[in-house]
């Protein structure tokens, strides 16, 4: 996004003394508007309880593009930051020139303006509420101010959510509204052949309205529990072409059998139709890794709220990218773009595209079917855990050839896996439309859009496949698989999980067969001084901590996320009981995100980052069948749960005078290897698919038996 | 059905079916929507309330389980000694990242302290085994249990 030309109006305003942030960012979780609001907060002095931030809608929000990547303390932050040190520049000047002094006379501190000329001291937000905001951005601001340690701000929200008020999409009331429910087929390979019309009249007796387009099924009506109801018993009422079913195929082999679309990566991007380098002949040190499918599993399944008024279509959601979501819909509909219009809400915590963006158009779809009523259509949590846009499954296959002096000489590693790109998106052959959920199944369905690369640097599959080491000849391959049996799109980390969590291991089966301490093996091969930092802070937090545990075993991992963001060693101890289960004692994290903008948010999201990540290494699998997806509630898919929740110790080193990086997604990646290394260490079973499931622990053991003899 | 509910100290008359899970008579009849839903199945918490004191599931058994009940939804929480002390706790330790799980959390940490008043970690992670979270608040929460815990004036 170009910032030639933009105004500050854009990000801020000044209304009634209040300073009104404006991000185009939207809160998902990760409390990214308590991070914006201080950086406004840090440039303008003003007091906290002066700033409020907008709500994100189309229209009067700016189109920063999607909420993903750990990239909106970067964008959305920098864009905030240049439109808040123009401002103060701008209002100086202004307060200068009135009086006849120079701006370098004045200063702000706590919300006032101090200057000569005046002789009480001056509200700069007062001040400033008479300006024109339609000033253009500063190109070149000068660099934070400078304060002693990281602020704290307290979070933004979190007195109501924890007294129950805090208003989620989901608790929304509008004068009118009707609750619905969309009812899904058993598969996604499954047409309705027929539905009891005596069902549907004798649900419209009582009220509830059916609504019907080819496959796509929902009900609607005043209250909520028998909206419930009705969908349930309309499922049941129906006839379905269920055709082959889903193809049975383990995971493994669904990878190792595809066509894959082979691309070298080059300075982190892949090159389509350029040729690849041969693999060197003599490889010292050879695996291959497996992640699974596995799945975002909101906490609160999805919603969208929808009204139909004349032409006009508005709509709240908790998208990650409403205005791409906006543009889709717009063409799914044939509406005019500004005939749609949505306003962001928050879900309960998004790790990506989950079904927010489906449960939108779904709820257009019912609003479109009864104009005047705004439609608030809940997925059931059988329709998250089914029909979300899952993560897709990865394997990672490495190679090290080492030299004379043990070195690694070359490393080759190939990352094979589905697209993590299936958000809903305007662009060539109609992808917006193709990638809601329900266009599969109305009446002129649009069938799932083939897989396309993201040939982004860093993007999707690759994103990570480039060791952070200091390794003199690698040869990267991304292999994008597709035609997989279920959607995939987005989902946290999208390939650097999976590919750090193979490097790492990898990494660490190279220390140890070369009879190295994994730290300093690691060491040995870094250069940067922030990155070695980050490893020794480690190795110390690792070395006290061990003198007060007793563990069965300890691993660490190291990863730059994305070879430019945020720096993480995380370093677990574990236990592993006599039935394989695996038992996290402690885990320490050390991250440097350059300057730390909001302290407790950056920690919150390095534990959150590490707990997803366990919960990834330790349990998650989607399981599917010739029926459908197997994986439908939490008995189904296990997460981690507070029983396996360790001592999390987090270091933050600061650095003041570095730019601030994104961390949301930079601990899940080393939390995995980690967790596998600490196994090994445990057990000396080096298990290289994911999850470490205690049956999958058990059977490794089994085949290391076997293999002894 | 009518159905007379003692909510947050107060009686609800309530006229939901009578099939109709607590939940929803909570979050639609009577609009309290504190309590969230997860998942209908007894596997995420979100839905907990106080049931005589303890944190009970209402997104399955029907309402009508719950009359002669004393209800205390999240956002009756704040007029109980022990909940008003939670509710600080939780905010003062940022025991939330999207929230959405927060005040059944807090309904159990509630149910915890008023039958322990100071639980261990251990015993504290067994008390919120059955409630999920996926933005992993997990260790602000415990936190948040402590810090409520050590403010307990009885």
């Amino acid at each position: 996004m170009s910032m030639g030309r933009r105004h500050v109006s854009e990000w801020m305003g000044i209304e009634n003394g209040m300073l009104v942030v404006r991000p185009g960012k939207v809160d998902i979780g990760q409390r990214i508007s308590t991070a914006l609001a201080e950086i406004a907060r840090e440039e303008l002095t003003v007091l906290r309880d002066r700033i409020r931030v907008a709500k994100v809608k189309t229209g009067s929000s700016p189109d920063e593009g999607t909420t993903s990547g750990s990239n909106s303390l970067e964008q959305g932050g920098l864009a905030i930051r240049r439109a808040a040190a123009t401002l103060r520049r701008h209002a100086i000047g202004l307060a200068a020139e009135q009086t006849g002094s120079r701006p370098n006379d004045w200063t702000l501190t706590g919300g006032i303006l101090h200057g000569p000329g005046r002789n009480r001291p001056v509200d700069f937000l007062e001040f400033a509420e008479d300006m024109d905001l339609r000033i253009p951005l500063d190109q070149d601001i000068p660099p934070p101010p400078a304060r002693a340690r990281p602020a704290s701000p307290p979070m933004l929200g979190i007195e109501s959510m924890a007294a129950g008020s805090y208003r989620f999409l989901q608790d929304f009331e509008l004068p009118g509204m009707l609750h619905a429910r969309a009812v899904r087929p058993p598969h996604a390979r499954a047409r309705l052949l027929d539905i009891r019309q005596a069902v549907i009249d004798e649900l419209a007796d009582g009220g509830i309205i059916t609504v019907r387009d080819g496959s796509f099924i929902a009900v609607a009506g005043p209250r909520e529990w028998p909206v419930v109801k009705a969908a349930r018993r309309v499922l049941t009422s129906c006839t379905w072409d269920l055709e082959k079913g889903l193809p049975e195929i383990d995971v493994d082999e669904l990878l190792a059998q595809s066509k894959a679309e082979r691309m070298p990566v080059l300075d982190g991007r892949p090159i389509p139709d350029a040729p690849i380098a041969p693999m060197q002949p003599r490889a010292d040190c050879a695996a291959r890794y497996l992640r699974p499918f596995t799945m975002h599993a909101s906490l609160g399944p999805s919603a969208g709220l929808a009204i139909r008024d004349g032409k006009r279509i508005s709509i709240i959601s908790h998208s990650q990218g409403i205005y791409a979501l906006r543009a889709s819909i717009a063409e799914c509909l044939g509406l005019e773009l500004e005939n749609v219009e949505i306003t962001f809400a928050p879900g309960s915590g998004c790790y990506g595209h989950n079904g927010a963006d489906d449960a939108a158009f779904d709820a257009t779809l019912v609003a479109n079917a009864i104009p005047g009523k705004p439609i608030l259509l809940k997925w059931t949590r059988e329709n998250e855990h089914c029909w979300e846009p899952f993560g897709p499954p990865q394997a990672v296959e490495l190679a090290a050839r080492l030299g004379e002096d043990g070195r690694i000489e070359g490393l080759s590693a190939e990352a094979i896996g589905g697209t993590y790109r299936g958000r809903p998106s305007p662009g060539p052959g109609g992808a917006g439309p193709a990638r809601l959920l329900a266009n599969r199944f109305r009446g002129s369905p649009i069938p799932a859009p083939p897989a396309v690369p993201n040939l982004n640097k860093q993007g999707g599959i690759h994103r990570n496949l480039d060791p952070c080491y200091e390794i003199s000849e690698t040869r990267l391959v991304n292999n994008l698989v597709p035609d997989l049996p279920h959607r995939t799109s987005a989902l946290r980390c999208l390939g650097a999980a999976a590919n750090i969590f193979a490097i790492e291991s990898f990494m660490d089966e190279l220390a140890f067969k070369l009879g190295k301490d994994p730290l300093s093996f690691r060491r040995s091969y870094l250069e940067d001084p922030r990155a070695l930092a980050v490893l020794d802070r480690l190795g110390e937090a690792m070395e006290k901590a061990a003198r007060k545990l007793n563990s069965d075993g300890r691993g660490i991992a190291y990863a730059q996320y994305k070879n430019e963001m945020a720096r993480v060693a995380v370093g677990v101890f574990v236990s592993v009981a006599d039935d394989a289960a695996v038992t996290l004692d402690r885990a320490i994290i050390v991250v440097d995100a350059g300057r730390i903008v909001d302290l407790p948010g950056l920690e919150a999201q390095m534990e959150g980052g590490f707990l997803q990540g366990a919960s990834w290494a330790l349990h998650e699998e989607v399981v599917w069948n010739r029926e459908g997806i197997v994986s439908s509630d939490w008995d189904s898919y296990p997460v981690l749960r507070f029983d396996n929740v360790p001592e999390i110790e987090t270091i933050a080193i600061d650095r003041p005078d570095r730019s601030s990086n994104g961390a949301g997604e930079a601990s899940g990646g080393p939390a995995i290897a980690a967790i596998v290394n600490a196994v090994f260490d445990a057990t000396g079973l080096r298990i290289r698919r994911l999850p470490l499931t205690a049956e999958a622990i058990r059977n490794s053991a089994l085949d290391q038996e076997a293999a002894d003899g | 059905m009518e159905l007379t509910l003692r909510i947050n100290g107060r009686d609800r008359s309530v006229r939901s079916e009578e099939d109709t899970p607590l939940l929803y008579v909570l979050r639609d009849e009577l609009k309290l929507k504190g309590a969230k839903f997860g998942c209908g199945l007894e596997q995420c918490g979100a839905c907990a309330v106080l049931a005589d004191g303890e944190a009970t599931f209402t997104c399955v058994s029907p309402a009508a389980a719950f009359a002669g009940s004393e209800i205390v939804t999240p956002e009756g929480l704040a007029e109980t000694e022990c909940g008003a002390r939670v509710q600080a706790a939780f905010a003062e330790a940022s025991a939330a990242q999207c929230g959405y799980c927060t005040p059944g959390l807090a309904i159990a940490a509630t149910a915890l302290l008023m039958r322990n008043p100071s639980p261990s970690r251990e015993e504290a992670k067994a008390e919120m085994q059955m409630h999920l979270c996926r933005c992993g608040s997990h260790p602000r929460v415990l936190r948040a249990v402590e810090l409520a815990a050590s403010r307990n004036r009885k």
